[in-house]
């Protein structure tokens, strides 16, 4: 069953708890900067027409939501499972200490998209970005996977600065012809292999299918993948007092 | 080979009268400072290994050994201390920052020992809380700002989620990581027996303690770990760290080595991986930022749980706190300076932040003073050693305390202060197997309510001396305080008078 809500006349509080109360497909309409949307939501698809506002889908556990239009800051903040897709751009702070569910953004994501970010067992999760992010991509990155597809950058690393401070796991794919250039000594910047492109090959399919771009194009460009520097670790040296 | 500079500062003395070679402190010791020694038939001990935590001395059947502060001695210079000097060859030796445990030990004033309380004379009588009802219920959470009825006339109870305290004090954030299950499991128990609170800290929560949720304050960190929809719906309440007394603006790092399967499963990333927490919350620079997370949190859990604050007392510690009560917390939590830690660099917890007793009078003062002192309850931390300290805590404008320090020394903790090592003797804060199950939960969560009832009696005692029955007629009460040798500055912070004013 369908049911479809106006954000606009609801206002954010009365917005969530009507969501919340609501399972299967909702459809929200008129949403004008509401926040806090599908928070720690499972079990239920949202569709959300016009510009979501912070914290969508924040701590999301499951649910999966589709935003035609752009969305602000915070999405999927420590966000467990799911699906968040964004047919537009994404603010600050995407997916900031996501543990499990995926996330993919057609346009670009502002600053410290990504940090934080962490596995665990089975999950693992994965931030694609279409165009590029900001600066801070990927600070403390502890697992995961984040993937920047550069589209419209014309082979320019498609990040701000600072990617990688702190990045003690997981894996940042950049597809650009050249790497950023400032690149902390925590992390280590690698060609792609074809094999290292060949394992988010199901990624860039999805983004393509979703957002209607060339798979076989994206696929083509050179990548380059950033691991953490296991033999320079993000580390304070102590001594017992 | 090396020239070892460094003197230990404690020998162990073993009366070989008494010793009877049973090698108990041999095998009591992890940090291995006892050796039995075949050729001569003796224990020996390395005194560099010795930590002081008082294992061997309390398990030796002939109380044949004691640990005394050695008197090896530099030349005296009451510049360069012993201390000093150490720290400097420590460090020329390593490079390495200090790294030390629990609170701050240096000399700096204790306020709590210069207030002394009111008692009733003549007039006004004093209770005996033998005889009559005293009220040491506390609820932590907004207050509502009016009464309101509906068209009936009848009231309409829109008062915010509450945490109910059968006394004023709660245990304050100790991670399972830091700290062991056994300690734990002995928090969550005695918590429930006495229906207050433990904290989980920012490692998660394991899964076999979600049955005492209802008694449990889980904990947002920077790092998040172990946050997730089940976590935050098992708890009676959320608390956000942004800081923490022993080491404010200073993050938290537990290596790799230390993340075993357990501790895995509740931090929820991958065994041998490093848990980092940073100071800051790379989300949050403002107290609309801070906002964003308390509400997110409580959209999370659809408005039915409170949200503390928790924040470490530095020098504008009363704007922030006005700040953070405007950001929808429901409880403060202030943490002070010389409050306990698992870990800190010994330059940041010696060094940073502000006593506990002259931030709460002041943060209590300023939301007065704003009108919001209803939005928020407050909760004082770091260094609540006794139920004197509690009750001067609450005249000075608390609503609770945290208390942890004192809780580990329940449970048996002699304050080695090297918690950082992961060795502890007591089985408190380790993870090693062997050690952990030397602290027996049903005897360490009995000795945690003893504690707390001896307390709550002595509270009800010194409320009744006041004349007073209830904890909410103390609370700001700071007539019940005087001040005793003092400054004029410090008296007007604190918001007492002197001894005999």
């Amino acid at each position: 069953m369908a049911v479809t809500f106006r954000a606009r006349e609801l206002g954010f509080q009365a917005l969530n708890d009507a969501v919340r109360e609501t399972s299967g497909d909702i459809t929200i309409e008129d949403c004008y900067g509401e926040r806090f949307i599908a928070a720690s939501a499972e079990g239920k698809s949202i569709t959300i027409n016009g510009t979501p506002g912070n914290a969508l889908g924040c701590y999301l556990n499951g649910a999966s939501i589709v935003v035609n239009g752009n969305a602000q800051d915070a999405v999927g903040d420590t966000m467990n499972d799911g699906t968040i897709i964004v047919h537009g751009s994404a603010g600050d702070a995407l997916g900031y200490a996501m543990r499990g569910g995926v996330v993919y953004i057609k346009g670009n994501s502002g600053y410290r998209t990504g940090i934080h970010m962490k596995q665990y067992k089975d999950k693992r999760p994965v931030i694609v970005v279409g165009g590029k992010t900001g600066s801070f991509l990927g600070e403390y990155v502890a697992g995961g996977l984040i993937v920047v597809l550069g589209i419209g950058q014309d082979g320019a690393a498609p990040v701000g600065r600072f990617t990688g401070t702190g990045m003690h796991g997981g894996q940042i794919f950049l597809r650009c012809e050249t790497p950023p250039n400032d690149l902390p000594s925590q992390v280590v910047c690698t060609k792609a292999t074809q094999e290292d492109v060949a394992s988010i090959d199901a990624y860039i399919r999805n983004y393509a299918l979703l957002f209607g771009a060339d798979a076989a194009e994206l696929t083509r460009g050179t990548f380059y993948v950033l691991t953490p520097n296991a033999s320079n670790p993000y580390k304070q040296m102590y001594v017992a007092n | 080979m090396a020239v070892n500079y460094v003197y230990p500062d404690y020998e162990v003395v073993r009366n070989y009268d008494k010793c009877i070679n049973c090698r108990a402190c041999e095998r009591q010791c992890a940090n291995e400072a006892h050796t039995y020694v075949e050729e001569i038939d003796k224990v020996t001990s390395d005194d560099a290994k010795c930590v002081n935590c008082h294992r061997c001395v309390s398990l030796c059947p002939t109380r044949a050994l004691k640990i005394v502060k050695t008197d090896h001695t530099f030349k005296t210079n009451a510049s360069w201390s012993a201390t000093n000097i150490n720290e400097v060859y420590k460090q020329a030796e390593t490079g390495g920052v200090l790294l030390s445990s629990m609170g701050n030990p240096n000399p700096f004033p204790i306020y709590w020992d210069k207030m002394l309380l009111n008692a009733s004379q003549v007039t006004n009588p004093s209770i005996d809380p033998l005889r009559e009802p005293m009220e040491t219920r506390v609820f932590l959470g907004a207050k509502s700002q009016e009464i309101r009825r509906d068209k009936n006339g009848r009231l309409i109870d829109d008062t915010s989620p509450h945490l109910t305290l059968s006394m004023p004090v709660m245990f304050s954030a100790m991670s399972y990581g830091s700290i062991s299950y056994n300690a734990h499991e002995s928090l969550a128990r005695a918590s429930k027996e006495l229906g207050i609170f433990y904290n989980t800290g920012e490692g998660g929560l394991h899964e076999d303690f979600y049955i005492y949720g209802g008694n449990t304050v889980v904990q947002v960190a920077s790092g998040r770990f172990g946050v997730h929809k089940g976590y935050l719906d098992a708890a009676a309440a959320v608390e956000i760290k942004m800081g923490q007394g022993a080491k404010p603006g200073i993050g938290g790092h537990l290596p790799g080595v230390k993340i075993g399967e357990d501790v895995s499963r509740t931090r929820m990333i991958p065994v041998g991986a490093d848990a980092i927490s940073p100071a800051p919350h790379h989300d949050i620079y403002s107290i609309e930022d801070l906002r964003q997370l308390v509400f997110s949190l409580k959209e999370a859990t659809a408005y039915s749980k409170p949200v503390i604050v928790k924040i470490a007392a530095v020098h504008n510690v009363a704007a922030i706190a006005s700040g953070v009560a405007r950001s929808g917390a429901d409880i403060i939590a202030i943490d002070g300076f010389r409050g306990g830690t698992g870990a800190a660099p010994t330059r940041i917890r010696d060094n940073v932040g502000i006593p506990i007793e002259l931030a709460l009078a002041s943060v209590d003062a300023r939301l007065r003073s704003e009108g919001i002192r209803d939005r928020v309850s407050v909760v004082a931390a770091g260094s609540i050693r006794n139920s004197a300290d509690v009750v001067k805590a609450i005249a000075l404008g608390a609503d609770a305390v945290y208390i942890a320090t004192a809780a580990v020394l329940a449970l048996g903790c002699h304050l080695c202060r090297t918690c950082n090592l992961g060795n502890c003797n007591w089985g408190i804060a380790t993870q090693r197997p062997e050690l952990v199950k030397r602290l027996n939960p049903d005897v360490g969560y009995k000795r945690l309510v003893n504690l707390m009832t001896a307390w709550k009696h002595e509270i009800e005692e010194m409320m009744g001396g006041m004349g007073i029955n209830s904890i909410e007629s103390l609370k700001g009460n700071r007539l019940m305080l005087r001040g005793v040798g003092l400054n004029e500055k410090e008296l007007e912070v604190l918001g007492i008078k002197h001894a005999g004013e």
